[in-house]
C-alpha cells in the first residue's frame, strides 16, 4: 500500500510542479492573443475567446517595438561575436603560451571576479559619456566585449589541447598567429559554441546596463523598451503580454534548440572550484 | 602556487598580441572604473559636477557617514537581507527537492521535466516580471484565482507592504530554481552507486541514507550555489524596478535600486558609489562566511 502511494506520489508531484512552472508562461501567450480588455475580466480567463494577433501588430506599427527587437538582435549578436574572439585569444594565451608572469596575471583576473559589476557602473557611465558613447550601441557592446569568466572557460578547455599539435605546426613553420587561426580556433569550437549561446542569452536578457547607457528610444533594447512601455500601458495587459512573448520567445527557442550546449555551459561555470 | 612557465620569446610576443585586446577591455571598462568608483565614493560628485567637473570636492568619509544616518538606506538593507535570506534558501531548497524527485527511479519523462523546470531560468527577467505583475493582480490575476479554488481569500500581492516582498521572492524562486536543480542533478549523479548499496546492506533507511550520504556528498554543490545565489541575490534590481518601483511604502526597495536611483536618477554619484561599495563589502563578508563554514565542516 505504501509502495503504491509512493509510486503515484512522485510522478504526481513532478506533474504538479511542472504545471505550476509553465502556467505563467502559457498564460502570457494566451493573454497576448486575447481581444483588448479580456485579460482584465472577472472571473479571470485562461484561454482567449477569439484569438487575435492585433496586439502584435500594434507593437510593430504604433509602438516601434520592432526597432527594439532589431536593436536587441544587433547588440546580442555583436557582443557574442566580439567577446568570443577576444576571450578565445586571451584564454588560449593563458593556457598554452609561455611568458613570464602569466600565472600571476591570471590569478589577478580571477580575484577580480568577486567584484560585483554594479560597482563599476557609475564611473563607467561617466567615462563612456566623456568618450561620446552614451546612447550608442558601442556603449552596450564595448564593456561586455571580453569577460573574465569567458577567458577562464576557454583557458580550462585549451589546456587539454596536446602540446604535440602546437609543436608539429611550429616545426612546419607556422607563425604563432597562423597557428592560432588554423589549429587552435577549430579545436576550441565546442567551448566556443557553449560560451556563445550563454553569452547571447545573457546579453539579450541584460537590463540594468542598457537601461543606464541607452537614453532614447531609438536605441533601446527589448527589455528596456518593455520596462518603459509598462509605465505607460499598464492597463493594456494583452499588449504588454504580446511584448513579453516577443522578448522571451527568441531566447526560449534558442534554448530548446541548443539545450545541450547551454546546460554544458551552466555546468562548466559550476565546477570552477 | 606554481612559479609559472619560463618565457619563450616568440610565444611571449604572440601572447602580447592575443592578450592585449581582451585585457584592454577588462582593464579599461571593469578594473579602472572599480578603482575610480572607490575614489568617487570619497567625493561629493553630484549633478553640478556632471555639468562642470571643477565643481567636484573631496568629501572624505562624508558619504559613508551620511549613509549610516539615512533611514532609507537601512530600509533597503533590511529588504535586501530579507530577499537574500528567505529567497536564497527557498530557491535552493525547491531545487534540491525537484532534483531528488527527478533522480527517483519512479520518475518518468525525466528529460521533458528537466527542460520545463529549467525554462524559466533562460527567460528575460524584465519580461517575466511584467507577466508576474499581472499574475499577482488581486482581481484579474492567475494566482489569487488559483488560491481561491483552495478557499483562500484574495491577496493584494504587490499592493500590500507585507506581501510585496514575498511576491518578489516567489518570482525569483520560480525563475532560478532550475539553475540550482541542474547543478544538484550533476552532483547527485556523481555520487557512486556503491555507497548507496553499502548503506542498504547495513540496513540504513531512506532518511538515514539521505542524511549520511547524499547531503554530505552534495556539500560542494551547496557551497557553490550558496555563494552564487548570495552574489546574485544581493544585487537584485529589475524585479522591484519593473513590478513595484520599490514600493509600496518602500517595502521592496533594494540596495541595488537605491544605488540606481541615487546615481542615475538624482545624480548623487559620490553617494551612490559609497552604496555600491557597501554592497560589495556585504557580499564579500557573506561569501567569506560560507567558505569559512564549509572549511570548518571539512576539518
Amino acid at each position: 500500500m505504501k509502495r503504491l502511494l509512493v509510486r503515484v506520489a512522485i510522478p504526481a508531484a513532478l506533474l504538479a510542479i511542472a504545471v505550476t512552472t509553465v502556467a505563467p508562461l502559457v498564460w502570457m501567450v494566451c493573454a497576448s492573443l486575447m481581444p483588448t480588455g479580456e485579460a482584465n475580466s472577472f472571473p479571470p480567463r485562461f484561454l482567449p475567446s477569439r484569438p487575435t494577433l492585433v496586439h502584435y501588430g500594434e507593437l510593430f506599427t504604433r509602438l516601434a517595438v520592432g526597432r527594439a527587437f532589431a536593436n536587441s538582435l544587433l547588440v546580442a549578436t555583436a557582443t557574442t561575436a566580439i567577446s568570443l574572439l577576444l576571450n578565445a585569444m586571451a584564454g588560449y594565451a593563458f593556457a598554452k603560451l609561455r611568458f613570464s608572469g602569466r600565472d600571476r596575471l591570471f590569478n589577478v583576473l580571477l580575484a577580480a571576479m568577486v567584484i560585483p559589476t554594479p560597482v563599476a557602473m557609475l564611473p563607467l557611465f561617466l567615462m563612456l559619456r566623456a568618450m561620446g558613447l552614451v546612447n550608442s550601441y558601442f556603449g552596450v557592446i564595448l564593456p561586455a566585449s571580453a569577460t573574465i569568466l569567458g577567458i577562464f572557460l576557454v583557458r580550462q578547455f585549451a589546456q587539454a589541447i596536446p602540446d604535440d599539435l602546437l609543436d608539429a605546426a611550429r616545426l612546419d613553420g607556422a607563425g604563432e598567429l597562423t597557428l592560432f587561426r588554423k589549429i587552435i580556433l577549430p579545436q576550441l569550437r565546442p567551448v566556443l559554441a557553449t560560451l556563445g549561446i550563454v553569452t547571447f542569452l545573457a546579453t539579450w536578457n541584460d537590463f540594468i546596463w542598457p537601461l543606464i547607457v541607452l537614453t532614447d528610444s531609438s536605441h533601446y533594447t527589448l527589455p528596456v523598451s518593455l520596462a518603459i512601455l509598462v509605465g505607460e500601458h499598464v492597463q493594456d495587459t494583452e499588449l504588454m503580454m504580446a511584448g513579453s512573448v516577443l522578448t522571451v520567445l527568441p531566447v526560449l527557442l534558442l534554448f530548446f534548440l541548443l539545450q545541450k550546449q547551454y546546460v554544458e555551459g551552466i555546468l562548466l561555470g559550476g565546477v570552477k572550484e | 602556487m606554481k612559479p609559472g612557465p619560463v618565457s619563450v620569446p616568440h610565444e611571449a610576443r604572440a601572447a602580447l598580441w592575443l592578450l592585449a585586446p581582451g585585457l584592454l577591455v577588462i582593464g579599461l571598462f571593469f578594473l579602472l572604473p572599480i578603482a575610480a568608483s572607490l575614489l568617487l565614493s570619497f567625493t561629493d560628485f553630484d549633478i553640478y559636477a556632471i555639468a562642470d567637473i571643477a565643481n567636484i570636492r573631496l568629501a572624505g568619509v562624508a558619504n559613508y557617514a551620511a549613509l549610516v544616518r539615512d533611514p532609507l538606506f537601512w530600509i533597503a538593507m533590511r529588504n535586501t537581507f530579507y530577499f537574500v535570506l528567505v529567497g536564497g534558501p527557498l530557491t535552493i531548497g525547491v531545487a534540491l527537492a525537484v532534483a531528488l524527485l527527478l533522480q527517483s527511479r519512479l520518475a518518468r519523462w525525466k528529460g521533458l521535466f528537466r527542460t520545463i523546470f529549467f525554462a524559466p531560468y533562460v527567460t528575460t527577467l524584465v519580461a517575466v516580471a511584467i507577466v508576474f505583475r499581472y499574475v499577482y493582480h488581486p482581481r484579474f490575476g492567475l494566482l489569487d484565482r488559483a488560491l481561491g479554488l483552495l478557499g483562500i481569500a484574495p491577496i493584494d500581492w504587490l499592493g500590500d507592504p507585507r506581501w510585496a516582498m514575498p511576491a518578489i521572492i516567489l518570482l525569483a524562486a520560480w525563475k532560478n530554481f532550475g539553475y540550482a536543480m541542474i547543478l544538484f542533478i550533476a552532483g547527485l549523479q556523481a555520487i557512486p552507486e556503491s555507497l548507496y548499496e553499502a548503506a542498504r546492506l547495513d540496513g540504513a533507511g531512506a532518511w538515514a541514507t539521505f542524511r549520511r550520504i547524499t547531503l554530505p556528498l552534495l556539500s560542494p554543490t551547496f557551497l557553490f550555489l550558496g555563494v552564487m545565489t548570495t552574489i546574485g541575490y544581493f544585487q537584485f534590481f529589475a524585479e522591484p524596478y519593473v513590478m513595484t518601483a520599490g514600493g509600496p511604502l518602500n517595502a521592496t526597495l533594494s540596495v541595488g535600486l537605491l544605488m540606481y536611483k541615487q546615481g542615475f536618477r538624482w545624480w548623487n554619484m559620490g553617494y551612490a558609489a559609497a552604496i555600491s561599495f557597501v554592497i560589495f563589502l556585504v557580499i564579500l563578508a557573506a561569501t567569506s562566511i560560507q567558505f569559512a563554514f564549509a572549511r570548518r565542516r571539512q576539518a
